[in-house]
């Protein structure tokens, strides 16, 4: 990674930094870089100090207690004593939690396959167009800025069972003869959150894609036309290849945040109905909160954690890859 | 190029890509207008199933404005979300301005594995430790105070800041610096005085971001607060503007109306900053 550079280039740039100082003491030459050094770890420590102690006391540490709380028969409020892997055993045997698992995986499998297609698409329209570029891309990233908890609520009433501006659409359309129960069909719910969660996520993925697009060097395409490739050619050939450690980042940190979706899903069915679109954020809430079983929730939640650090673990693997071929 | 032939040479892109840039732009912004627009209209039209619901047809009122400032604690929930991400966003550009310079500047023992712990944490969700953290806020006798706000907005605001401000630093060149340092300037001194003048974009990139995550916040705000008058802005509009079965459409639009309105001013402002720290977050 980047601390490989850092690690070749830092001793010599103290040093360079030192030599008027070393060219004056003559002999102490070892003895001032050692120094340096000291004096350098002693500052990094220091200005890293607060934000390590604030991520140890309030990330680090709940983590470890979350683990402590999953193995525990702990409720709200008191700390109970060690159950081992009983939890798990209950939720594995849970049909509530087989159900959010399997809810888990469709809709972030659905959610992100939308917003990778249409934000490709979206990218590749964006990077062409000229006029009015910033109008366009403003308008389009404006979902990803508006707070999330808020949008969701004007969807919800989008879709509200009497009052839908959707089904109201559809009717005087024709397309339909009576109004579509969005919220309340299980199917059609949960088509609704993968929905809710694509709009607020596409404008990350176009606008990652596009700064991707934009890095892509314009001779390429102009050597393949040149070749006689055609658009689908360059496409497939140039663009994709060249794109993919960008799309692969863009997905892969997508994978971690749709998963652990919690505002839309809360905001428009709570989980329902009938648990049909409970996620692990939701169901954790519900459980450990609601419910009061805080060691069950916390199980719930730690199922994000293996995800977490697949992703982590390819995305490290990734950025040391290509730093060693720059 | 004549500006005629310009022209005819520019019409081709209406149809093969302004056209299909549409549904984009209508799908991205519908909501957002609709939003508005229910938020100004007279509930008989809001509730007659047979009106047009695309605009307002029979006058407009500012009722749902009204009932939101006269019925609920919303002008409160607002100042304690200015509150909240004010203080949230200063301790985080603090902390991650102090923890990015060494980690872009100097080599010291642990800073690989503190830059991967940074990274970890930068990609670990609310929604993974808001049940501990729930546990850890009680302990600390924060709950139900926008301490426990402030405190815990920073955990996912500092690695946030520290990972942008980190990539940010590197680009500025490290010459200036170290003739600051033959100077005589300490390593605080050289950040303050020399590094950050130079890199105030980056701080402001930084500022905006945790500024929006922390308005934006929702689940910490739901789990931690739970009197009516400490709540923030996203949490408030949605659980005290739906009693029971009782939904106030038009208050619940106009809540977020005003809610979004902080955000999409920066945003307009500021659009270049949020274009580059949105990429920035993932691409570097």
């Amino acid at each position: 990674m980047i601390d490989q550079q850092r690690g070749r280039s830092m001793p010599l740039r103290s040093l360079d930094r030192e030599v008027p100082e070393i060219a004056v003491r003559g002999d102490a030459q070892p003895r001032a870089l050692t120094d340096v050094l000291v004096r350098d770890t002693t500052v990094a420590y220091a200005f890293i100090a607060p934000a390590f102690f604030l991520l140890l006391f309030l990330v680090a540490y709940p983590f470890a207690l979350s683990v402590w709380l999953s193995f525990s028969d702990a409720r709200v409020g008191e700390m109970g004593s060690f159950v081992g892997l009983e939890n798990f055993q209950r939720l594995l045997t849970s049909s509530i939690f087989l159900q959010t698992l399997q809810n888990s995986i469709i809709f972030t499998a659905l959610a992100l396959s939308a917003k990778t297609v249409f934000g490709m698409i979206l990218a590749l329209l964006l990077f062409r167009i000229g006029m009015f570029k910033r109008l366009i891309r403003g308008a389009v990233l404006l979902p990803f800025i508006v707070p999330t908890a808020l949008s969701t609520l004007v969807w919800w009433w989008m879709f509200e069972p009497l009052y839908s501006v959707v089904n109201w659409t559809l009717k005087a359309l024709h397309i339909v003869s009576r109004d579509v129960p969005w919220l309340p069909d299980p199917y059609l719910a949960m088509f609704t959150v993968v929905l809710v969660n694509t709009w607020r996520g596409l404008p990350f993925f176009a606008i990652c894609l596009l700064a991707g697009l934009v890095a892509i060097p314009r001779e390429m395409y102009e050597a393949a036309e040149s070749d006689g490739a055609s658009a689908m050619g360059r496409f497939w050939y140039i663009t994709v290849p060249l794109l993919k450690p960008v799309l692969a980042v863009v997905i892969l940190f997508s994978t971690i945040f749709t998963l652990a979706d919690f505002n839309i899903v809360y905001v428009l069915t709570k989980g329902g109905p009938m648990n049909m679109t409970h996620l692990f954020a939701t169901y954790s809430f519900a459980l450990g909160l609601q419910g009061g079983q805080i060691s069950q929730g916390a199980a719930v939640s730690l199922f994000l954690f293996p995800i977490l650090l697949l992703v982590v673990f390819v995305q490290l693997r990734m950025v040391r890859k290509s730093s060693t071929y720059e | 190029m004549s500006d005629l032939a310009r022209w005819a040479r520019g019409s081709r892109p209406v149809f093969t890509l302004y056209l299909p840039t549409m549904p984009f732009v209508f799908f991205a912004l519908f909501p957002l207008y609709f939003m508005f627009v229910t938020s100004f209209k007279k509930n008989a039209e809001l509730y007659d199933v047979n009106a047009v619901p695309f605009w307002i047809g029979r006058g407009v009122t500012l009722g749902h404005y009204e009932l939101l400032s006269r019925d609920t604690l919303f002008w409160s929930w607002f100042v304690n979300s200015l509150i909240v991400s004010l203080a949230a966003t200063v301790i985080s550009v603090v902390l991650g301005v102090l923890a990015a310079y060494p980690l872009a500047r100097l080599k010291f023992p642990g800073s690989d594995s503190f830059g991967v712990a940074i990274f970890i944490t930068y990609l670990v969700p609310p929604s993974l430790l808001f049940l501990p953290l729930s546990t850890v806020v009680a302990r600390l006798g924060l709950s139900d105070s926008l301490w426990s706000l402030v405190v815990t907005y920073p955990t996912f605001l500092v690695p946030f800041c520290t990972w942008l401000l980190m990539g940010y630093f590197r680009t500025v060149p490290k010459e200036i610096e170290e003739c600051a340092m033959l100077d005589g300037c300490n390593r605080l001194q050289t950040l303050v005085k020399i590094l950050l003048p130079v890199a105030i974009p980056g701080v402001i990139c930084a500022a905006l971001f945790a500024f929006t995550l922390s308005w934006n916040e929702f689940l910490y705000a739901l789990v931690f607060v739970s009197p009516a008058e400490l709540k923030t802005m996203t949490v408030g509009v949605f659980s005290e503007l739906i009693r029971g079965d009782i939904y106030y459409w038009g208050g619940l639009m106009a809540g977020a109306c005003i809610g979004s309105l902080p955000i999409v001013v920066a945003y307009v402002f500021f659009l270049d900053y949020y274009v580059s720290g949105l990429t920035a977050g993932a691409v570097k």
